[in-house]
């Protein structure tokens, strides 16, 4: 039984909302103990982190591989490599592959090539109705048995108010945790764009961000209606918020996430139509992220995903109406979300609360935490480490981050998957 | 020489001196236009390839008369009919076309942007000739020749556009030349057919027409589209005309000399009563087509400067 030891570290610890220097030992593949000062426990291997931070892995709900359907544009293999290369220990994967990931056969296929291909934890998702079409329920019990950790139609809103309120019931009484995509279909169909003055100027079809609002009203009643689990997969606007804080103070089951270029991008960058920056929903104004921002600082929202999406050079490469919609960011979740702490909008702990603590929590997983017990799922990286981001350079096989060219601060210098190393830098 | 850009994508990236010289040269062109012998070699061995992906007569045929009368070698696509149906993307086009060393690439696409993506992968000076619902900037340049020799000026006017905003790379266009050029820009419509966030373009919006076109030198009618009609935008063609058709009546709102302009082609009895697009003391519709192709010599003659000016690539 060998136990390592990481010393001389900046210990990052979400749960208490601390960052300190410290020591944490790693025993089993757990973490067996942390502390601060300079007494610590003998080991059999030592780690100097040279001052560096160390935080719980990432737990990034909402990554899409493109297994099974398009394994051109992402595998497990390829996708576990940038999740490590990220710190990104766990990846809880999407169903929106084709064929969709919506029995049970098909999920084991899945599960049992995500773990054998890749060096990180991959938890995946099922759909919530067959097909994604909106219908009818999956096999939710069979699915759950079989390792789906929470159920989504991914960005397909579920229009039909009886298909949804029947799916949410039922996956109550099982205990199932549905993630949906809050957005009004009729009102959004064919957007590419918020609309405002940018959009205009553009001349490029766009949605109002109301739509998001009316998407997460009627979901939350629906869920004063059935009781169910609720996590609303990206809440990117002002307006949405209110609603969220009134359904949380009236004790429902709701959670909410953002992703990464929601709170670090808006709608400005798309400038001369450049693709990459095309996600869904489409980035929103400056008033939005800044309010976005603070969600997250104060827990309104509980997490930070990547929504990493792989598109392919010729999914992009199309006037911007056109084009897919997604951007990869496995490998640029921490970078990115490192701009905030550097501009002084979040700290550390925060940041770490809501891209690991939160999003183990809410899928009822072990990790996400610095304390005695929890798997030694851990990142180690330097948080002021600057560099040009180089999107050749990325692990994903599609290259699509908004990202390239830009200049970001933060490198993973190590990460560690139940105690063992899956990630160093060169 | 200030029109310094490679390309012609859109109004938003010139400066009011760069609009200004285009209109300068296209009045010269004018008047090469109306002699018998109306022709120049400012192109002479360019090859200019039109390549519309959306029906067009007359701007197609415009820009083609344009560049046969400085003396280019103009060659159509219809792209309609041709790869693009096979599943072809936009760029496998651009680089087949690219190969074969075009020097100006005039282009419409029915998608907003798709001219600048295609202007980032050839080599040669590209036309925007209308794009979506985002620009159309040889018809803004067009409109602003014509009012300029109407009016004599092209600063401190009022001028309204009217109709279907929201779908207009027209008034896109238009908008921003406008307001480049320090002109008071009013846009009348029913609120249905204005874009979002128009109140931040530094214009005026009008939902009546009796009180938009009040005392305004310029009165621009927009084409609205067919199937704009179906009860979806406005309730019925009947009701938009009554409310927004330009009638004398509502005509009479505006200054006594007030001209009236319209990129055609025109719904008559939907956005302008025939009488008044055809009354020759008012209506400057005709004048529109003449600069129309003044206005692409000016603006292909300059690129094509700018073109013949760049060093030339050295082949390997």
């Amino acid at each position: 039984m060998t136990t390592t030891l990481l010393t001389n570290a900046r210990l990052i610890d979400p749960e208490q909302g601390t960052e300190a220097p410290g020591w944490l030992l790693i025993e089993n593949g757990a973490i067996a103990a942390t502390g601060v000062g300079a007494e610590r426990p003998e080991a059999d291997k030592m780690v100097d982190c040279g001052g560096k931070c160390l935080a719980p892995g990432i737990v990034d709900i909402g990554v899409k591989v493109c297994e099974p359907g398009e394994r051109h544009k992402e595998s497990y293999r390829s996708a576990g490599l940038a999740a490590a290369a990220g710190g990104v220990t766990t990846m809880v994967t999407r169903p929106d592959t084709s064929p969709a990931i919506d029995s049970p056969e098909t999920l084991e296929f899945v599960a049992r090539r995500a773990n054998a291909a890749g060096p990180v934890h991959v938890r995946p998702m099922a759909a919530l109705t067959k097909g994604r079409e909106g219908r009818e329920m999956t096999e939710i019990g069979f699915l759950m048995d079989a390792g789906a950790v929470a159920f989504t139609d991914c960005d397909h809103v579920i229009a039909n108010t009886k298909v949804f309120s029947r799916a949410l019931t039922y996956a109550r009484s099982l205990g199932a945790l549905i993630i949906a995509h809050p957005q009004e279909p009729g009102l959004s169909a064919g957007a590419a764009a918020t609309s405002g003055k940018f959009a205009s100027l553009r001349g490029l079809p766009a949605v109002s961000p109301m739509a998001e609002r009316m998407g997460l009203d009627r979901d939350i009643a629906l869920l004063e209606m059935t009781g169910a689990a609720y996590h609303a997969d990206q809440i990117t606007t002002a307006r949405a918020l209110p609603a969220l804080e009134r359904a949380r103070r009236n004790g429902l089951n709701i959670t909410a996430g953002t992703s990464i270029h929601h709170l670090t991008l808006n709608e400005l960058d798309v400038a001369d139509y450049r693709t990459f920056f095309k996600v869904k929903p489409p980035l929103r104004s400056e008033d939005d992220r800044q309010a976005v921002i603070e969600a997250v600082r104060k827990g309104l929202i509980d997490v930070i995903s990547s929504m990493h999406t792989p598109q392919d050079e010729e999914s992009k490469r199309l006037p911007f109406e056109e084009a897919a919609s997604g951007a990869v960011a496995l490998e640029t979740l921490l970078p990115a979300a490192l701009r905030l702490y550097h501009s002084g909008d979040l700290d550390l702990p925060t940041l770490f609360r809501a891209m690991a603590l939160n999003p183990a929590r809410r899928l009822g997983l072990p990790s996400g935490r610095l304390s005695a017990g929890a798997p030694a799922d851990l990142v180690l990286f330097d948080a002021d480490k600057p560099f040009v981001m180089d999107r050749t350079t990325l692990r994903s096989k599609s290259k699509n981050t908004p990202f390239d060219g830009q200049r970001m601060q933060g490198k993973v210098l190590a990460t560690y998957v139940a105690g063992t190393p899956v990630f160093e830098a060169a | 020489m200030t029109f310094s850009h490679s390309h012609l994508l859109g109004i938003e990236p010139l400066s009011p001196p760069e609009i200004t010289e285009i209109l300068d040269l296209a009045d010269q062109y004018v008047a090469l236009n109306r002699q018998d012998m109306k022709h120049s070699d400012a192109l002479a061995g360019l090859t200019q390839i039109n390549m519309f992906f959306e029906n067009s007569t007359r701007t197609q045929a415009s820009f083609e008369l344009a560049g046969k009368r400085l003396g280019a070698d103009v060659m159509n696509m219809a792209m309609q009919a041709s790869s693009i149906k096979k599943g072809e993307t936009l760029i496998d086009t651009a680089m087949t076309l690219n190969a074969m060393h075009p020097d100006l690439l005039v282009v419409r696409h029915p998608h907003s942007g798709a001219v600048d993506l295609l202007a980032q992968k050839v080599n040669c000076a590209v036309l925007n000739a209308g794009d979506g619902r985002h620009e159309h900037p040889t018809q803004a340049l067009l409109d602003a020749l014509t009012i300029r020799r109407a009016k004599g000026r092209l600063h401190r006017l009022n001028i309204a556009i009217c109709g279907d905003i929201a779908h207009s790379r027209v008034a896109r266009s238009n908008i921003l030349l406008l307001g480049k050029m320090e002109n008071r820009v009013r846009l009348i419509g029913p609120p249905t057919l204005m874009p979002s966030g128009i109140a931040d373009f530094g214009v005026e919006v009008y939902d009546d027409m009796a009180e938009g076109l009040r005392d305004v030198d310029v009165v621009m009618m927009l084409r609205l589209q067919r199937e704009r009609m179906d009860g979806g935008f406005i309730p019925s063609e009947r009701e938009y005309y009554f409310r927004y058709g330009l009638d004398a009546e509502k005509l009479g709102y505006a200054k006594e000399d007030a001209i009236v302009m319209h990129p055609g082609p025109m719904n008559r009895g939907v956005e302008i009563d025939g009488e008044i697009a055809d009354d020759i003391n008012r209506s400057v519709i005709q004048e529109q087509v003449e600069m129309g192709v003044a206005v692409r010599m000016a603006a292909m003659d300059l690129l094509a400067r700018n073109l013949r000016a760049r060093p030339h690539e050295v082949l390997v």
